[in-house]
């Protein structure tokens, strides 16, 4: 560590330390790959602090100036560059906090022999955790893809942790392909970015460092090169449309706590990336990559949406919804791109806000859902919404934590989702200043088009929330569902804490987002000085007059008008109600079938977004004495884009194959043949 | 006297080319391991002249390592393995002697077409052998194709090296020494990680015929 040398230990240093930390975590699970306890009890919440002191580190070094480390490893002349400024700082702050509940909640999650080793998983979570750090602290392309690689990799392994069973096998492939295929654009991105289309690499210097490529001239096209091919890459990382397909496979597959960490940190990572690409390395935004960016964004948010309506799967449904949540940063992103080309930095820094907030936000909630639907999982066996239902009674823990989720995902007031959410169609109401015609005739449409996303997904959350909690047990097996043990609940009341906290004091967290804003708009919501203009509980983004938040006046109305309602029904109604035999209203006796199903909820739904699905429904006749009802829902890209690749792919392959001959000798005379035929070549 | 020295490299690189269609004419392994032997130690003596005529001291090394590596130590490994493997005998090729000798003809034309240009360039005093360094690549090339089974393929490869170590000596007075190093590396690798082969080929199909791997192609 050079920096060592410098003035003292800086946080960089700090969180070098700690990343090691990590690993070494990760290496004693090796000790004792099968002993439980010792996994579990120590090693995981070890992880967890480390976690903790990470997200300390990094929440230090929001607004300091940027930290620069080289480490002496990688290839010769070619070591890893590291640095640490704001924007790093925040998502490894995402990380720290997200990976702390995570982390905790694993360690009361693991239970004997499911799928890999305890200690071999330790690994490989303690691996994914620390190569996700380096990716977040790189400075140059080469460290950014090793590290990048490394948690491809190590969340295959998590992944693919069960693989006995050919469909989790088949998940992982279809996730290490995608990544791998993203991964090539990024590559191909940065390699763009170093030489500026310039292959002869005429300026001398081939280190592929950050700093290089944040000084060197892009014209137009090149520029645009390295970003399409950036958000070719990142968006296969991230789920953006048509990349999406990994996604509501792999996180099903993966364990409860890895869901959680892919949906809530690793998909942030592609952001991360994205962000730094758009407005770090490349400086001069044109308009039609916001365009572009809001019109993909748009869509995946909408897709996302409409697909998570129609899940019977409760892991399925929560990875369609971060589709649909990604779509919405993505969608943000090119807020910011298409404000900032037209030179209006005030109105772009509003979006660019709402992305940073709304990455915090999506970590917490969605980590704080999956892990419910592990503990859910592991209570009943259980994760077929048609089979579920009642598990309040059960498990009240579980269920009330996730209620917080819940209403956070579905972007109400007072908690976190609501705020990001409102500042983005902010963002949008300002967009009629933007000086082009065109735009300003397609953004109302986007704006609505948000809108219903958002209403989407509200209705997303009822249903999780009602078929798995609310009503009565489905089944019989699940009247003997237990609700989590103390190490999983800390790990969720610690993601619903940052859920509220982060949706009471949206001023507080604002101020430290403009550190970031700062660093790459070069203005912030609130003016520099620290002061913010309307005091602690009112968030105003523009101005108070224009439209204004208060959530801790919010929640005491609330809070108001429950107790209020409370105590109207209890003290003066109900005390003088008389209770006696009902005339039951046509209903003798209830029974779990009479409840709503899953596939009913979101019946009205499939109907009227008919054409978004491929849909195969078995419709039982009149006179069946055992009526079944089913229906497959499947999603056109698999079809009209993936299988005919597949395909074309698969013919390739064949036409080749006459070349396969399995003899050495052909094969020499293949090699033999080119060399000749080269040497023909170069010398005329 | 310089001249004389040239003439002197002129004839080892001759005997050079000699050798290799030597070697595409052998049928008995035991002869080829020593035609290769006798390829390695003319190898040698032409680097060492070359080191002597220009002054070069690394080129010196460079003979020690060819005397070390191709004259004692892979002939002798060659030489333990085939009494292990018990393959002195006769070997039959894919495309009958005489035929492969034309070809062989034909490829030493070509080449010489090809170094023209290359030697006009070149002012070191080994330019005239660089067609000859390019045939024998060529050639050991050719006898790996048309031998089937893998001790003589083996051989070819090596001797193929032979031809690349003559190309660098008489093009560029020789490659730098940790490149020489690596590629002897290499060689000696190769050497080990075949000889592990044979076993392995020999313990499968009872025979070191390497035709017997087409059975490894998937359909």
């Amino acid at each position: 560590m050079s920096s060592l040398s410098g003035s003292g230990f800086l946080s960089i240093d700090w969180l070098l330390t700690l990343i090691a930390a990590w690993l070494l975590i990760g290496c004693a699970g090796l000790l004792a790959p099968r002993q439980l306890g010792f996994v579990g009890r120590t090693l995981y919440p070890l992880g967890a602090l480390v976690g903790l002191a990470l997200a300390a580190v990094a929440f230090g070094a929001l607004g300091e100036t940027a930290e620069v480390a080289v480490l002496p490893l990688g290839l010769p002349d070619l070591p890893f560059h590291l640095r640490l400024d704001s924007l790093s700082a925040l998502f490894l702050l995402l990380l720290g906090g997200a990976s702390a509940g995570i982390s905790i909640y694993a360690a009361g999650y693991l239970r004997k022999g499911e799928g890999t080793a305890p200690g071999l998983q330790c690994l490989q979570y303690h691996l994914f955790l620390a190569s996700m750090a380096l990716v977040l602290l790189a400075d140059d392309a080469y460290v950014y893809m090793v590290a990048w690689e490394s948690m491809a990799l190590s969340s295959f392994f998590l992944v693919t942790s069960d693989h006995r069973l050919p469909e989790i096998r088949r998940a992982g492939y279809l996730y290490l392909l995608i990544a791998h295929v993203g991964a090539i654009g990024i590559l191909l991105s940065f390699g763009v970015l170093q030489s500026g289309g310039d292959l002869s690499i005429s300026n001398g210097v081939a280190d592929y460092t950050f700093a290089h490529m944040r000084a060197m001239p892009h014209d137009a096209f090149w520029a645009s090169a390295a970003f399409g091919l950036a958000l070719f890459g990142f968006g296969a990382k991230a789920g953006l449309l048509p990349l999406h397909i990994w996604l509501p496979e792999a996180h099903p597959a993966a364990p409860s706590p890895v869901s959680a960490m892919m949906s809530g940190v690793m998909l942030k990572t592609a952001i991360y990336g994205m962000l730094r690409v758009s407005f770090d390395l490349l400086h001069h935004p044109l308009w039609w990559w916001g365009v572009l960016v809001l019109a993909l964004g748009l869509l995946t948010a909408l897709f996302g949406a409409v697909f998570s309506a129609v899940q019977s799967d409760m892991k399925r449904l929560l990875a369609y919804s971060s589709i649909e949540n990604i779509g919405l940063l993505f969608v943000g992103i090119g807020l910011t791109l298409t404000f900032q080309s037209f030179g209006m930095n005030a109105l772009a820094v509003l979006a660019l806000t709402a992305v940073l907030y709304h990455c915090l936000n999506h970590a917490a909630f969605k980590s704080l859902l999956f892990l419910c639907t592990g503990s859910v999982l592991h209570a009943t066996r259980e994760r077929s919404l048609g089979k579920l239902g009642g598990l309040i009674h059960r498990m009240p823990w579980v269920a009330w934590l996730a209620l917080l989720g819940v209403i956070a995902a579905a972007g109400l007031p007072p908690l976190n989702g609501f705020v990001s959410e409102w500042l983005l169609l902010q963002a949008f109401l300002f967009t009629p200043s933007l000086p082009h015609a065109y735009i300003n005739m397609l953004i109302p449409v986007a704006a609505a088009a948000v809108a219903l996303t958002a209403a989407l997904a509200g209705f997303v959350m009822v249903k999780f929330f009602g078929i798995v909690f609310l009503g009565q047990p489905r089944e019989e097996k699940i009247s003997q569902a237990h609700d989590a043990g103390w190490l999983e609940r800390l790990g969720l009341v610690w993601l619903a804490a940052l859920c509220v906290l982060l949706g009471l004091f949206p001023v507080y967290v604002i101020e430290k987002l403009d550190f970031v804003t700062r660093s790459l708009l070069g203005v912030g919501v609130y003016p520099a000085g620290n002061n913010t203009p309307h005091g602690w509980l009112l968030l105003a983004p523009i101005s108070a007059d224009r439209a204004s938040y208060e959530p801790l006046v919010f929640l005491l109305m609330i809070g108001a008008v429950i107790t209020a309602t409370y105590l109207i029904v209890h003290r003066y109604w109900h005390g003088r109600a008389r209770r006696s035999a009902a005339w039951d209203c046509g209903f003798p006796l209830q029974t779990a079938r009479m409840q709503d199903t899953a596939e009913g909820f979101s019946q009205p739904l499939r109907q009227v977004f008919e054409p978004f699905y491929r849909q195969t429904r078995e419709l039982p006749t009149a006179f069946d004495t055992a009526p079944r009802y089913r229906v497959v829902v499947e999603d056109h890209f698999w079809y009209w884009l993936y299988l005919p690749v597949a395909r074309a792919a698969e013919f390739g392959a064949r036409c080749v194959s006459f070349l396969q001959q399995g003899r050495i000798s052909i094969y020499l005379l293949y090699s033999f043949l080119t060399l000749v035929a080269l040497l023909f070549l170069v010398r005329g | 006297m310089s001249h004389y020295y040239g003439q002197f490299i002129n004839l080892l690189a001759a005997i050079l080319l000699l050798l290799s269609f030597a070697m595409l004419g052998q049928r008995r392994i035991l002869s080829l391991i020593n035609l290769f032997m006798a390829q390695g130690a003319v190898l040698c003596v032409s680097t060492a002249t070359v080191a002597f005529v220009t002054g070069q001291s690394h080129l010196y090394w460079s003979a020690l390592i060819t005397l070390l590596l191709k004259v004692i130590l892979l002939p002798w490994i060659l030489h333990r393995l085939i009494r292990r493997l018990n393959v002195k005998w006769d070997i039959e090729t894919l495309i009958n002697i005489p035929t492969t000798m034309l070809i062989g003809i034909v490829l030493v034309i070509f080449s010489f077409n090809l170094a023209l240009p290359i030697s006009e360039l070149a002012g070191t005093v080994t330019r005239a052998t660089l067609g000859i360094a390019i045939a024998a690549v060529l050639l050991a090339f050719l006898m790996m194709i048309t031998r089937s089974k893998a001790v003589p393929q083996v051989i070819g490869f090596l001797a193929m090296e032979n031809g690349l170590f003559f190309a660098a000596t008489s093009a560029t007075y020789g490659m730098p020494m940790v490149v020489e190093l690596g590629i002897a590396l290499d060689v000696l690798v190769g050497m080990v990680i075949l000889g592990v082969f044979f076993f392995q080929i020999r313990e499968r199909f009872d025979s070191l015929d390497i035709r017997h791997l087409e059975q490894l192609k998937e359909d």
